[in-house]
């Protein structure tokens, strides 16, 4: 200091911080997601790998392009659309036609995500938006399940997924019903170990049971997700089922079945968790846990679809801002702890 | 159920790196007069001081050089013998210009503290020691600069029955507080007897960090039989310092909004503030110097100092080697240390510490700075220690919905302890909006 200072910098406090960025939590999501994809590709072959491949790229090159003809700095770095992406395409069928997987993306970044005002600001889970137009737009193509573990799945692709773009796609690889879809139309139920172990049909990412929620754990431990969120989901699934069970186990599934089949471990783990889009306080993470896992027995076992995950999760990312209204939580000094 | 895990602590907060190895085993030196001294007469909330001194006037060491103007502000006294060179505005650490006394020390003087008249314990009544305590010029030393006679006086209706002694110290970097409870406890003990007196308390508790284990220990066992005294070790984590957090750890106790520790029975007390009531009060003298900590990875000779009030920020860094790439200096730590934009401010009452760095050993203390949108992430609610909701206060005050933050979201409450920007994952500056929205808000009451 014999020299005088040449300048000063001023911020405002505190000067420190924990270190935390977005881009660590997308990062670690994407670590996260990572074994339910190896599997996905593994279960599915060929397929589920371009799927995936496709999802992430039109979402990460809509966002990309958006920003660009927005005028502003792009935002791919910050890794939250690839992540978008990704879950995309995990909850897609397997052999989708690709054109498809990149309409339902630009749909998925630009409708669910951009419109609202990028990161931050979307009211919807955007991965959820993009399969949802998918569901209404293409709804032959949605329940149509390609079957796991095919001898040639590393060699050859089923025909439908090349199909030549709004062209009726041709289905020429062995499909199977998914689990729910059984039960529903068939009243089968599928064996647990199938279940937990990912060995039926269904969305490219949503069969392992067991692989997913080594990510959710993964996530909560470093902090990065609220547990809350897939317990109460979880939690509402079974209590209910099993009330129905009681009532007529002819009829309706045993909780397990409810908890292992379908999308319900992808969405509760990885979909109604995206921060945006659910509310911010405890006490509202399970009153949104508690109605998702209503919504989600209601619609299986009443509705017209055999699933019903990404509805439950779409109207409670609607109702989430309100949630979190109605719920404040008490300041410290007011009310019944003060004094 | 909450209730039980929160045993002695207080629930949410954080735990930044405490970063007081380097000076907490550093004993208290005392601090060389720098040529010039400038003591502001507004060190304090409160009105300023009147000065009783003339530029070219001769001060001795303690003489009283201003008198408190009114119940809500305290005297000032000469940190040095010398010669008072002129009365004018200086800036402050917030920018603004305050009336300061400015002293240049004799070289050749002895430095000899002038006594005055003695408040003796046993003799004194309590309103007595209250006045002692404030022409003594005594406030939180703590960093907050609240006049401590003002507080000890129970608000009408209201009884005192637990006094809190805080040796939280929960700021990173500082470590005054752990010395003076190792240096000067007897002092302490001192000021205890002087503030039960005067405020009626029964019983006191001392507040101690579990970081400070031999500060906890010293005090056990040095405590006079006859003292109603017991150490409390609450677990580390920040802001246990607030005199909220800590009275809430300690007594199980919620300060209501907007209310004063009064409300819940309980007066709190800095430990250095104490120390100094005990030491000064028996010899008639005033706050002239008081124990800061230099630190931080900018300064080479890093350590605790007694060191004059008024002694220039610039002064200190020279004496204890701040390298020259320093770039960045806040008074006190690093949670809620303002940045110095001006080295010759002086060293107040309210400093606790001066703590430096580097541009590239901030960057290595901030990370990367990128500000992305709120993901709602909920880390600053699970950080708030006043249970507020600094996510939805933040885009509240980009979206200037002032009034809202103030009958909604009680921002008023908020002490901008930092907790909230420590945790954002996206980098936002949301203690700055806090401040920025009060100021709004004051300036709008203030317009009506």
């Amino acid at each position: 200091m014999s020299r005088p200072q040449k300048y000063l910098e001023i911020g405002s406090s505190p000067h420190i911080s924990s270190g935390a960025s977005v881009e660590v939590i997308m990062r670690n999501v994407f670590i996260a997601l990572l074994p339910v994809c190896v599997f996905s590709i593994y279960a599915f072959g060929l397929a589920a790998a371009l799927v995936l491949a496709t999802a992430t790229l039109t979402c990460v090159v809509t966002e990309h392009a958006l920003c660009r003809m927005a005028n502003k700095a792009t935002t791919i770095g910050d890794w939250s659309v690839a992540i978008t992406g990704l879950l995309y395409g995990l909850t897609l069928p397997p052999d989708l036609p690709l054109w498809m997987v990149a309409v339902g993306g630009i749909f998925a970044v630009a409708v669910g995500k951009f419109m609202f005002g990028g990161l931050g600001c979307n009211a919807f889970n955007p991965a959820l938006v993009g399969r949802a137009f998918l569901q209404a737009a293409f709804p032959q193509a949605m329940t149509h399940w390609y079957l796991p573990f095919a001898d040639n799945r590393f060699a050859d692709l089923p025909g439908s997924i090349l199909a030549f773009p709004f062209a009726q796609p041709v289905y020429d690889a062995v499909t199977a019903a998914t689990p729910l879809a059984r039960m529903k139309f068939e009243a089968v139920q599928a064996g647990n170990p199938e279940l937990l172990w990912g060995l039926t049909s269904g969305s490219a990412g949503e069969t392992c049971f067991a692989l997913i929620c080594a990510g959710g754990i993964y996530l909560i431990a470093r902090n990065m997700m609220n547990w809350r969120i897939p317990v109460s989901i979880m939690l509402t699934v079974a209590l209910i089922s099993w009330v129905f069970m009681q009532v007529d186990p002819t009829v309706y599934p045993r909780p397990a079945f409810m908890l292992f089949a379908g999308g319900l471990a992808l969405g509760a783990v990885f979909m109604a968790t995206d921060m945006v889009a659910s509310p911010i306080t405890n006490a509202g993470c399970w009153i949104y846990g508690i109605l998702i896992g209503s919504l989600v027995v209601v619609i299986r076992l009443w509705g017209g679809m055999p699933e019903g995950v990404m509805y439950a999760i779409l109207l409670a990312n609607g109702v989430s801002p309100h949630i979190d209204n109605l719920v404040r939580p008490r300041v410290f000094g007011t009310g019944k702890g003060a004094g | 159920m909450l209730n039980l895990v929160a045993k002695d602590s207080f629930r949410h907060g954080i735990h930044p790196p405490e970063m007081k190895d380097d000076t907490n085993h550093l004993a208290i030196r005392r601090f060389p007069f720098a040529p010039q001294l400038i003591v502001p007469l507004s060190q304090h909330l409160g009105k300023p001081a009147v000065p009783l001194v003339r530029a070219g006037q001769e001060v001795t060491r303690g003489q009283t050089i201003a008198e408190p103007d009114g119940f809500m502000s305290v005297a000032m006294h000469a940190p040095a013998s010398g010669v008072v060179k002129k009365i004018e505005l200086s800036p402050g650490i917030a920018g603004n210009m305050v009336e300061s006394v400015f002293i240049e020390p004799y070289p050749a003087s002895s430095q000899e503290v002038d006594d005055g008249v003695s408040c003796e314990l046993e003799s004194a009544t309590p309103d007595e020691i209250i006045t002692a305590i404030q022409r003594a010029g005594i406030v939180g030393l703590g960093g907050a600069a609240f006049p401590t006679h003002v507080k000890l006086k129970a608000p009408q209706g209201k009884s005192l029955d637990t006094l809190i002694i805080n040796g939280v110290e929960c700021e990173p970097y500082l470590t005054t507080d752990h010395r003076v409870m190792l240096e000067q406890t007897a002092d302490i003990f001192s000021g205890i007897r002087y503030l039960l007196k005067a405020t009626g308390a029964r019983e006191v508790i001392v507040a101690v960090e579990a970081n400070k284990p031999d500060a906890a220990r010293k005090l056990r066992n040095s405590c006079p039989e006859d003292l109603p005294l017991s150490v409390r070790v609450c677990p580390v984590k920040y802001p246990q310092g607030a005199e909220k957090m800590v009275i809430r750890s300690l007594l199980d106790r919620e300060i209501p909004s907007g209310g004063l520790p009064a409300d819940v029975g309980a007066i709190c007390v800095n430990v250095a503030t104490t120390a100094e009531i005990g030491r000064l009060l028996p010899l008639g003298r005033g706050i002239q110097e008081r124990v800061i900590t230099i630190g931080g990875p900018g300064i080479e000779r890093k350590g605790n100092y007694r060191i004059p009030i008024g002694t220039t920020v610039r002064f200190a860094l020279q004496e204890c080697g701040a390298s020259d790439a320093v770039s960045r200096v806040f008074l006190g730590g690093p949670m809620m240390g303002p940045s110095v934009s001006n080295l010759d401010i002086p060293i107040t009452k309210g400093t606790s510490g001066i703590t430096a760095f580097t541009d590239a050993q901030m960057a290595e203390a901030t990370g990367h700075k990128t500000i992305y949108p709120c993901i709602h992430c909920a880390r600053c609610v699970e950080a708030c220690p006043l249970f507020l909701n600094p996510s939805q206060l933040g885009i509240l005050a980009k979206k200037e919905e002032y009034e809202r933050m103030r009958d909604e979201f009680h921002l008023m409450d908020c002490f901008e302890c930092g907790a909230c920007s420590y945790v954002c994952p996206s980098h936002i500056p949301l203690v700055q909006y806090f401040r920025l929205s009060k100021k709004m808000i004051r300036k709008m009451s203030a317009a009506q």
